[in-house]
């Protein structure tokens, strides 16, 4: 071949598009056709997963467990306490309300410093309130503690001075209604990733954490409020610990073959506890809890406990099947060769 | 989301005149593996060094993308054919010697070249090496973009994906947004990073580092619209050739993340050389989460009030 007339063998010297000839180059085109069938051996799919060395497709979450898995449920026991003061303020229970109050703020102040020490640059923390975008649950989850901080601060300051009662009352109200919304906003916090254990239970997560708050406020009532006025704890404790036990079934048993480190390792194991710690301080609490002052106290503490291990176990189960290529691959096969099976 | 024209990410983030979207196509069938991509994108972008040492994963000692690897070559070794091509490898018998002192492993040729063709009693063995550069996807859709709380990652005029590392404060929400684990924190500076598909040099009309160095135009940067014709017409002339395992990745709009800025032609299945089957943008069902978020706060606000009043006290 002539190298003069054609571009074949020149070497680029430009970013001229007719000066490339490599990348015409047709590789594998080469050799006879000793076989039966054309050109290469078009392989049966395979029916093994097949992955690069075994390597995840997923980065690793970089949340550290005390910070993020700790907010995950210091923000719930925050939002659902605040809420339970407002309702026992408006019912006439003072004690269980301010309880409640200076409970919330603890939490409250806990999870910011979670959230604050979690950061890579702890000094951007304001850049958050750069903007807000519906499409991050972090931001909008941002902008509702701030909407939620100051009522909720305001809220337990004026019931442990008994300064502003008619302030203080507005303060529980308001730290009440977005409570709510602080102890489920991290369920769409965690399920908007790739993470397959966090993003496919992204349907029963919110009833499962709100479940789990609620629990844990339950509890914390119990643990500081006189027997007396505790009765919407004990019974708050209940329908949140069998809320949060019937969203977590549902969810492995939609979840399918992604549930697994729902059910095995260290988050399996963290969940199982958690389960088993709520329901049974909630049973203890409505059974013995209503006399009983110490058994009481053994019941708010064991469903605090269960709300710890419950956050801590989604947290780790979720890292673990974002480690394992099988979690991203498969599921994602399956819809390519089942679409309509794929889930909305 | 509503998103007007769904491949057209510039005009819907708010650019009214911007040149026409900018992508990479990576042909990984012209892929030697070289590593001049890595290279050039680490010294263009002062990317630190990452892992110095020995993987096992064939020539792959770089091991995946992460905050200090925006370019990376992976390297499959298969025992199947590449077309028609013949390796001229032979499976030879092991010397007595090695069998032995394999004990109880199993020993495995490794097929070295024969050079008369009757090594042995070996006949030709099937094989192929693939070779695939890796890079940020550039997604049309993307989710760490959507998740991103302060607003440091943002979309270009070009349709790519930047982080503005000013204003990055590390909260670490993009990392496992990704659906192709590609952005990542880097430890010691506590901020994101990823390829920005030399956001620098394209403002001056430069192509990237990487499609710049890559001496068999493997990676080709260029229009999008015009890199997926030309992909088309590849994949075509791959088949012709009997290459029938050549395939697109990321070229369809119609895809999980709305098609990606930076698309790929594989010998394989995506998963092969680590890269997910059928990503998608977790985004597209935050409606629904919020949905459900919604309920669950009404419903915790609805118990808690029913506890209190709903029975005697
Ligand atoms: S590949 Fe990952 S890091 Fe790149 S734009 Fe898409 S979501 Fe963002
Ligand atoms: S780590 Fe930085 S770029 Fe990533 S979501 Fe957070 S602020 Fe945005």
């Amino acid at each position: 071949m002539n190298a003069h007339d054609s571009s074949q063998t020149d070497v680029r010297l430009d970013d001229s598009p007719e000066l490339r000839p490599e990348r015409e180059a047709t590789v594998g085109s080469a050799g006879r056709r000793r076989r039966p069938q054309r050109g290469e051996r078009l392989m049966v799919p395979d029916a093994e997963f097949r992955s690069y060395y075994g390597r995840p497709v997923l980065q690793e979450t970089p949340w550290q467990a005390p910070d993020i898995a700790g907010y995950l449920f210091l923000g719930g026991l925050a939002g659902a306490s605040s809420v339970l003061a407002a309702t026992a303020e408006l019912s006439g229970r003072p004690r269980l309300a301010r309880a409640c109050k200076t409970g919330a703020l603890c939490a409250l102040g806990g999870s910011l410093y979670a959230l604050i020490h979690d950061l890579g640059r702890p000094q951007r923390f304001l850049y958050m309130l750069r903007t807000f975008k519906v499409t991050s649950p972090m931001s909008v989850g941002t902008w509702i503690l701030t909407a939620y901080g100051p009522q909720a601060g305001l809220a337990a300051a004026t019931a442990v001075t008994g300064l502003f009662p008619r302030l203080g009352r507005a303060a529980t109200m308001g730290a009440g209604l977005t409570g709510g919304a602080v102890a489920t906003y991290t369920a769409a916090l965690v399920a908007n990733t790739a993470v397959p254990a966090w993003h496919d239970g992204h349907r029963e997560l919110p009833y499962l954490f709100a479940g789990s708050a609620a629990a844990s406020a339950g509890g914390l009532g119990m643990l500081a409020a006189p027997l007396a006025e505790a009765g919407p704890a004990r019974r708050l404790a209940l329908a949140g610990a069998v809320a949060e036990y019937a969203a977590a079934k549902r969810m492995e048993r939609r979840m399918g073959p992604v549930a697994e480190p729902l059910k095995r390792g260290p988050g399996g194991l963290l969940l199982r506890l958690g389960t088993g710690l709520s329901l049974s301080g909630a049973a203890a609490g409505i059974l013995l809890g209503r006399r009983d002052r110490r058994a009481a106290v053994a019941a708010g503490a064991a469903l605090l406990a269960g709300a710890i291990c419950t956050r801590f176990g989604i947290f780790h189960a979720g890292l673990d099947s974002s480690r394992d290529p099988a979690y991203t691959v498969e599921p994602q096969r399956a819809r390519l060769s089942h679409p309509s099976q794929a889930p909305s | 989301m509503t998103l007007l024209e769904p491949d057209d990410p510039a005009t819907s983030s708010g650019y009214a005149d911007h040149p026409e979207r900018m992508g990479f196509f990576t042909d990984t069938s012209v892929c030697i593996g070289c590593k001049a991509c890595e290279v050039a994108c680490k010294e263009w972008n002062h990317v630190p060094e990452d892992l110095l040492g020995f993987t096992g994963m064939s020539f792959d000692n770089t091991a995946g993308l992460g905050a200090n690897t925006w370019r990376h070559v992976a390297f499959v070794e298969q025992p199947r054919r590449l077309g028609r091509q013949e390796s001229g490898l032979v499976a030879a018998d092991l010397p007595a010697g090695t069998v032995e002192a394999a004990r109880d492993r199993t020993p495995a040729s490794l097929g070295l070249p024969s050079h008369d063709g009757a090594t042995g009693s070996a006949s030709d063995m099937e094989f192929r090496w693939l070779m695939a550069s890796d890079v940020c996807k550039h997604c049309t859709h993307a989710a760490c973009l959507d998740v991103c709380p302060t607003g440091s990652l943002f979309r270009t005029e070009f349709g790519t994906v930047v982080v503005q590392e000013d204003i990055c404060n590390g909260c670490g929400y993009c990392v496992p947004a990704c659906p192709y684990g590609v952005i990542a924190k880097r430890e010691d500076d506590g901020r994101v990073w990823k390829c920005t598909l030399c956001y620098d040099r394209l403002t001056v009309g430069q192509e990237p580092a990487c499609a710049k160095s890559c001496p068999t135009d493997s990676i080709q940067f260029g229009e999008l619209g015009e890199l997926r014709e030309r992909a088309a017409r590849r994949v075509e002339q791959l088949h012709e050739a009997g290459v029938e395992s050549a395939r697109l990745y990321g070229h369809d709009p119609g895809d999980g993340v709305g098609g990606t800025g930076a698309f790929f032609l594989l010998l394989d299945e995506p998963e092969v050389y680590g890269l997910p089957p059928d990503p998608v943008v977790t985004t597209r069902d935050l409606p629904a989460m919020w949905r459900h978020v919604a309920v669950a706060a009404t419903a915790l606000l609805t118990v808690a009030a029913a506890v209190t009043w709903g029975s005697r006290t």
